[in-house]
């Protein structure tokens, strides 16, 4: 079985904040019984990217993607088993006491739930301070910061004498969005920062998100399932599938002309294009403890072949030239040239038609 | 078949009390897929509570909810224990939480099957495999022996849907069945709902914040704001040009995939506090076109073409 | 999704209950633990009669509303003519006041055995919850004998039988409850703003344990009760001159057939405080605890 490898493209630019590289990540999970062999997860497999300074990354997956695991792998709460993540060019794992400190500056976090973000029994002044404080700054600087923050994000002065449960879920999330920005962080991870906000607190928060992006030069990963929101905010995507990188290029690109059979699924569902039911997946979904050999995606579309079970598929160029700020996209599937010609015959498990 | 007329549900002190639901007259037809739409606070989950009688007891429900001419509120315990789960059936938010996990999937369908529809035990296995069929489900004799943490969730929802449809009822009603599942399960869930209807002439009624999903499904569109319906309508019709300020707002303020890449709009504001409604636009604080009377009295109805309605001073003028 | 209560300390301060059901103060339940508590703070003032006043011409009264009782005496007097009541009295003071000396402590170690070994988790965990596990298992009176056995009586070591038969419940609740809490968001962003493992601990998890502590806290003062007056029974609790309602009992048993009042009145009053406490936690547990129910 040939290994397929997914390098970065090219070397990394001095553009570049983060980059990813053979990153992967197992986790044990239950044995059968207690003369069972031992099992493990694969949660992610041999990705690597780069997030460019001031540009959104937006890593699209669904559950069991892989795409929460990397997340928390560049905020330092997970090691990868293999690869490395670096930061301005350092590697995460061998930064010193001092260098992890600078680091928890400079890389912060907004995340999916603003009910379990906020700790209760402290007021906002103190939820949005905290950062600071673990950075050691003084009381004064760090009220004066926080007053500034809170009206910044879109809420009243007296805000800070209040406790989270006074507030909505889009409330919420603007004090997470505070204190996340109240350290002057060059890299903030979203994820899925409005997938549990209502419908329409959501654009309130993504518009905001991006006027941060804008004032302050921020860089952002962006984590999400929803494409349209991914769309919106990212320049750069990244489609995850069971650990795996299957395509990644500029967010018009993928989302608009995706070249992977995975993602075009992904995006003909989000875009409506097709009246229900017209196109099904078959296949089964793969069971995390016994992936597929060779290409994941091989049991449910709808062009694989002999060649899908054999080899891992490699993330190589597509696409025209390249675009002026972007590298050219990349797509992990064997057959993707043809595909996107219309020359590929449906030889894979057949999708049901109703 | 479903008509709801001036259905109010409130909680609270008399004083001043928390109107999940003011006012809300429905009516769904067989085999009718609805979509009520809303937000927090809308009162869509609260109005679908109560077409059961599911309401916590401190709930004052005043209107009237009637299922095939018999009003829900006149019936007895027994009455009410027998429409629901045969003829009305209901699926709740969390495939995850719906199921036992002390019994496997076989059990459980098997009471179902046994309890609801009289099934004798010697045909109970062979009608619970043809249940698992009918809703897609591979390998069904194996997944029969399971228990619901093996499933993944969207075969859990199939399950919940098959033990729903089991009995064929007249009306399904389904809260937020697919927020908590991928997007290409969601597709395949869809794809059940409208097979259930398509083949059992049963009515859905999807409950859910997602636009989408009523797009893809559903005939009909009703949409709730601060526990009144606002819009109502064909979806074609709404979504193609929605009549009501909110239903413009919210519409402007969800990303699209297609299209070029628009600014989006968001609402200002937030929802309003539920007990402090009255006789007047609950949206008027936060709508672009507000004027006094919209603040003076609660907007009547403007009836238009097929079936569709809206509740807004302005509508003439808007539109 | 239900606003979080406040902390159990603060209930007054807290948003009303935001389940269905109205919970309202139960006044009645607060009275009678007020009443015990006032009882055993200024039971020194309120007593007619110092506890150790003998008087043997008055001994074994019954009641006043009895034949042959007095108003001088309204519960009797004891074989000492030592009046019941003042006793009784006394008594609410040692009894509760050894309930919450055992309670507080046995908390506040179990606390820190339970934090410290949900926060690491790993080996120091493993290790402490077996040891936690085999205090739990231990038979309690006759742990009880052989402690006083080796250390002897006297309030101080009846305080520590009693907290070594008990820290162990604090620590189980509150390592089962720091591991739910560090799951939660606010746990992992204070590890990501870099705050350090011992502030963590201190600021974000100990302060959301700390409501069902409360509520163990008072169940478990019923419970200290009982465990002090069965030890006091065996006579290995209270000594004399010091008053007890389980030494009352004991005192009480051999007459008990002609006085009845000896034994009945100290053995409802533990009841009665026993009821009472475990009221006012099972109200709590239910007001705070989201998951609770009356």
């Amino acid at each position: 079985m040939i290994r397929g490898q997914q390098n970065p493209s090219g070397a990394p630019t001095k553009d570049t904040l983060v980059a990813l590289a053979g990153l992967r990540k197992e986790f044990p999970a239950r044995r059968r019984s207690v003369f069972g062999a031992r099992r493990k997860v694969v949660a992610v497999d041999d990705v690597g990217f780069e997030i460019r300074t001031g540009s959104t990354f937006g890593l699209v997956g669904e559950s069991g993607s892989g795409k929460s695991t990397i997340a928390r792998m560049i905020l330092k709460l997970e090691r990868p088993d293999a690869g490395e993540v670096s930061f301005d060019g350092h590697g995460l794992w061998q930064q010193t006491p001092a260098e992890e400190r600078d680091y928890r500056r400079n890389v912060q976090a907004v995340l999916q739930d603003p009910y379990g973000a906020l700790s209760p029994r402290l007021r906002v002044r103190e939820i949005v301070g905290e950062p600071l404080s673990a950075q050691g700054r003084t009381r004064a600087d760090i009220d004066a910061t926080v007053s500034r923050l809170l009206h910044t994000v879109g809420l009243d002065s007296d805000a800070g004498d209040r406790y989270p449960h006074q507030f909505s879920g889009g409330q919420r999330q603007r004090i997470a969005i505070a204190r996340a920005l109240s350290v002057e962080p060059r890299l903030v991870v979203l994820d899925e920062p409005v997938s549990a906000l209502d419908v329409s607190i959501r654009a309130q928060i993504l518009m905001l998100l991006r006027e941060m992006q804008e004032r302050l030069g921020l860089t952002y990963l962006f984590v999400g399932h929803d494409l349209a929101i991914v769309r919106y905010v990212s320049a750069v995507v990244g489609v995850m599938y069971f650990g795996r990188m299957v395509e990644i290029g500029p967010a018009e690109d993928v989302l608009r002309h995706p070249r992977h059979p995975y993602t075009q699924r992904l995006v003909s569902i989000a875009s409506m294009r097709q009246a229900l039911g017209v196109e099904r997946l078959t296949g089964e979904l793969p069971n995390p403890l016994a992936p597929p050999s060779g290409c994941h995606f091989r049991m449910r579309c709808p062009y694989a072949t002999e060649r899908c079970v054999h080899e891992v598929p490699a993330l190589r160029e597509a696409g025209d030239e390249d675009r002026a700020d972007f590298p050219r996209s990349r797509v992990a599937c064997h057959y993707f040239a043809e595909i996107e010609a219309g020359d590929k015959e449906t030889t894979g498990p057949k999708p049901q038609r109703s | 078949m479903l008509q709801i007329r001036n259905l109010t549900v409130a909680f609270g002190p008399a004083a001043r009390p928390v109107r999940a639901v003011s006012d809300v007259d429905l009516s769904i037809g067989a085999g009718e897929i609805v979509g009520i739409a809303g937000e927090s606070g809308s009162g869509k989950t609260t109005l679908c509570a109560a077409i059961v009688r599911n309401l916590p007891r401190t709930a004052r429900v005043s209107g009237d909810i009637r299922f095939d001419g018999r009003s829900i509120h006149a019936m007895s315990a027994s009455e009410l224990r027998q429409l629901r789960g045969r003829e009305v059936s209901m699926i709740l938010q969390n495939p995850m939480t719906s199921l036992d996990p002390l019994f496997t999937i076989g059990n459980q369908l098997g009471e179902v099957l046994a309890t609801r529809c009289g099934v004798s035990s010697t045909q109970l296995r062979e009608r619970e495999v043809e249940l698992l069929r009918s809703v897609h489900m591979t390998a069904p004799e194996e997944r029969l022996r399971q228990y619901p943490h093996e499933l993944s969730g969207g075969m859990r929802q199939r399950v919940l849907i098959a033990m729903a449809g089991s009995t064929a009822p007249k009306l399904l009603l389904a809260d937020e069945p697919t927020t908590a599942l991928d997007a290409t399960i969601q597709e395949e869930i869809l794809v059940l709902f409208r097979e259930l209807r398509d083949r059992r002439g049963t009515a859905i009624a999807i409950v859910t914040h997602d636009l989408g999903v009523i797009r893809r499904i559903c005939d009909r569109i009703v949409i709730m704001y601060a526990g009144r319906i606002v819009e109502e309508g064909p979806v074609a019709a709404v979504f193609g040009a929605p009549r009501h300020p909110y239903t413009r707002a919210l519409l402007a303020s969800v990303p699209v995939l297609d299209g070029d890449r628009v600014q989006l709009k968001s609402i200002p504001g937030q929802v309003p506090n539920l007990a402090d409604l009255g006789d007047f636009c609950a949206f008027a604080d936060r709508c672009p076109n507000a004027v006094d009377q919209c603040r003076a009295a609660a907007p009547k109805e403007s009836a238009f073409g097929d079936r569709q309605r809206v509740f807004c001073w302005r509508t003439d003028e808007l539109s | 999704m239900s606003a979080t209560s406040g902390p159990v300390y603060a209930f007054w301060r807290v948003p009303p209950a935001t389940n269905d059901r109205a919970s309202p103060l139960p006044w009645l339940t607060i009275a009678c633990c007020a009443v015990l508590v006032i009882a055993a703070l200024f039971g020194n003032w309120i007593a007619p009669y110092p506890k150790e006043a003998v008087s043997l011409g008055a001994s074994l009264l019954p009641p006043a509303w009895q034949q042959g009782g007095s108003v001088q005496h309204l519960l009797g007097t004891d074989q000492l003519g030592r009046d019941i009541l003042s006793r009784l009295i006394a008594g609410a003071r040692i009894s509760l006041a050894t309930a919450a000396a055992a309670t507080l402590v046995s908390g506040a170690f179990g606390v820190l055995v339970g934090l410290v070994a949900g926060y690491a988790g790993g080996i120091v965990e493993s290790i402490a919850m077996r040891i936690v596990d085999a205090f739990l298992a231990l038979p309690f009176i006759l742990l009880a004998l052989a402690l006083v056995a080796t250390l002897g009586t006297g309030f101080g070591n009846i305080i520590v039988v009693m907290v070594i038969a008990n820290w162990a419940r604090y620590a189980r609740l509150v390592r089962s409850e720091v591991l739910s809490v560090k799951q939660r968001d606010f746990v992992t962003l204070a590890r990501i703003a870099g705050v350090r493992p011992l502030t963590i601990m201190l600021r974000h998890v100990l302060p959301n344990v700390l409501n069902s502590v409360v509520v163990l806290a008072i169940l478990d003062v019923g419970r200290a009760i009982i465990l002090e007056s069965s030890l006091s029974f065996l006579g290995v609790g209270i000594q004399p001159p010091d008053v007890s309602w389980g030494l009352m009992l004991a005192d009480g048993r051999t007459l008990m057939v002609f006085a009845w009042w000896l034994t009945t009145l100290p053995g409802l009053l533990i009841v009665f405080a026993v009821l009472s406490f475990n009221s006012l936690g099972r109200w709590l547990h239910a007001r705070f605890d989201p998951r609770g129910q009356l």
